[in-house]
């Protein structure tokens, strides 16, 4: 089937999308975007999560078809300003990881990412405690950090927040 | 496998009608699960996302109507005061990713004896509004579960929504787990007391999840407790009162021993927390000035 959905504010078609297929396989394997991961494809380690109609979800438990019509950010989707590709277009999220060194082998961090810069917005103008941060991240599995530099990582990313940030 | 996709509530129910082997699927946080790991391939998979009159909830005199499609995260956000029982049980659900998708409707669909939904709804007295071309059904909770992840739904049946009594007093649940996130329970238990002013309709309600081939109610405990309790006087918890009332919660249960834990241990867990989750409960009861009145 074909599979209509916009992808970080662009309209996509994947064609001969399977049924059973997830959105995760779609993103990753039909649509060329590979930032959200796929670890467990049972909703266990959250390295997967994209917004969906702006709500954080594990992508690989969105059956494909449910994507349709439907509006997904992906962490690629969250760089911004002039360079994207570059270290100046990451979004604050992103740049809070790399300057609290919340980044080892790399694979927890698109989905860590993502469900970060959901609790940022959310708690916009306030730095979170550290057991709001715990909550909102424990969908988020990582095997290297020890979550410590995660946590600051969160922390960093609230306190420079400013209003002037463009959200998706 | 085909994609059937209802855009309205009869559009749904003509689907299942036609091909009633189809799976419904709301959140996916368990219909994924089983696709992505090959336990099972549905003939056809019926999306339920798009029907709008799934995902509300209205207030209808002393009943909550939860549609399918209400989210755990909504429960917890919008009725943590109606239905506090419910809404703590869904904090305890899996993470926040999956408390955004999952729903009430899912558990029930899943029947699975692990679910968290089940003890507060039974707890609580809740009813599943099942519907069919054919008509609407009402299925008390209690009567829901038929066996291991099976449930009273005829094959040409959707779960339209949930009815819950608002709550008429204090409501816990508690959930023995390894971490405070993600975690299957063990075993888990929720408590209801309803403190009417009129004596005969003052009531117990309990729910025991992980315990059994299916979720349960443990009856006697409940009928030993509203006789005991000191509805009107007040008066703090008699130890000896909760102790025989965890005791027979524990009784009511007919536990395994698995991968998560045993069966013995199952049973002493079932009555340290109804203990607790009733000490909670008459705690807020006594505060609130019920009794004495
Ligand atoms: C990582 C992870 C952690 C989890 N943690 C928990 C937990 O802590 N506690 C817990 O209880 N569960 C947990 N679950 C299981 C799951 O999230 C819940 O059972 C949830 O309530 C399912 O809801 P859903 O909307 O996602 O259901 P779906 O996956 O969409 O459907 C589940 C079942 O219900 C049927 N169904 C769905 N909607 C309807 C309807 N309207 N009418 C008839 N049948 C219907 C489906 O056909 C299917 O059989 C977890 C799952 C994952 C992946
Ligand atoms: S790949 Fe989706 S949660 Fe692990
Ligand atoms: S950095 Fe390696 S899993 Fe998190």
């Amino acid at each position: 089937m074909r599979v209509n959905v916009t992808v970080n504010g662009r309209r996509m078609a994947a064609d001969d999308v399977w049924e059973g297929e997830s959105l995760l396989y779609v993103l990753r394997e039909r649509l060329g975007l590979p930032g959200a991961k796929n670890a467990c494809e049972q909703g266990e380690c959250g390295s997967c999560t994209v917004y969906l109609d702006g709500t954080p979800v594990c992508a690989c438990l969105v059956a494909a078809g449910q994507a349709e019509g439907r509006e997904v950010v992906t962490v690629e989707g969250l760089v911004c300003g002039d360079d994207p590709a570059g270290e100046g277009g990451l979004h604050e999220v992103q740049r809070a990881f790399v300057a609290a060194g919340a980044v080892q082998c790399g694979f927890c961090t698109p989905g860590l990412v993502v469900q970060a810069h959901a609790l940022v917005e959310r708690t916009a103008g306030r730095v979170p405690e550290d057991a709001e941060i715990r909550e909102a991240l424990a969908g988020n599995l990582c095997r290297c950090t020890g979550y410590e530099k995660i946590i600051e990582a969160v922390r960093l990313a609230a306190a420079q927040r400013t209003t002037a940030t463009p959200s998706p | 496998m085909d994609f059937l996709r209802a855009r309205t509530w009869a559009e749904a129910l003509e689907l299942k009608a036609e091909r009633p082997e189809a799976t419904p699927i709301q959140g996916g946080t368990d219909v994924m699960v089983e696709i992505n790991l090959d336990k099972g391939r549905p003939a056809a998979l019926l999306d339920l996302n798009p029907v709008g009159e799934l995902t509300g909830w209205s207030r209808e005199g002393e009943w909550i109507r939860v549609g399918a499609g209400v989210t755990y995260a909504r429960l917890i956000d919008e009725l943590g005061e109606v239905l506090p029982g419910l809404a703590q049980a869904s904090r305890t659900v899996g993470s926040p990713q999956i408390r955004n998708r999952g729903t009430l409707a899912g558990n029930l669909g899943a029947a699975s004896p692990a679910g968290d939904g089940h003890p507060p709804l039974l707890a609580s007295g809740g009813i599943v509004e099942a519907e069919s071309v054919r008509g609407t059904r009402l299925i008390p909770v209690a009567e829901f579960y038929t066996g291991v992840k099976r449930n009273a739904l005829a094959p040409d049946e959707l779960i339209r929504a949930v009815r819950v009594p608002a709550a008429a007093g204090p409501q816990y649940f508690s959930k023995i787990g390894t971490r405070n996130a993600m975690v299957i329970a063990v075993c888990s238990f929720a408590i209801a007391l309803d403190g009417s002013d009129r004596p005969e309709a003052r009531r117990v309600g309990t729910g025991i999840g992980s315990a059994a081939p299916t979720p349960l109610r443990a009856v006697a405990a409940e009928a030993f407790l509203a006789g005991e309790l000191d509805w009107a006087g007040g008066s703090a918890l008699d130890e000896e009162v909760a102790r025989r009332f965890g005791e027979l919660v524990a009784a009511a249960a007919a536990p395994i021993d698995d991968v998560r834990g045993r069966a013995a241990y199952r049973s002493h867990a079932l009555a340290v927390m109804a203990r607790r989750t009733l000490g909670w409960a008459w705690h807020d009861y006594l505060r609130a000035g019920r009794g004495a009145r």
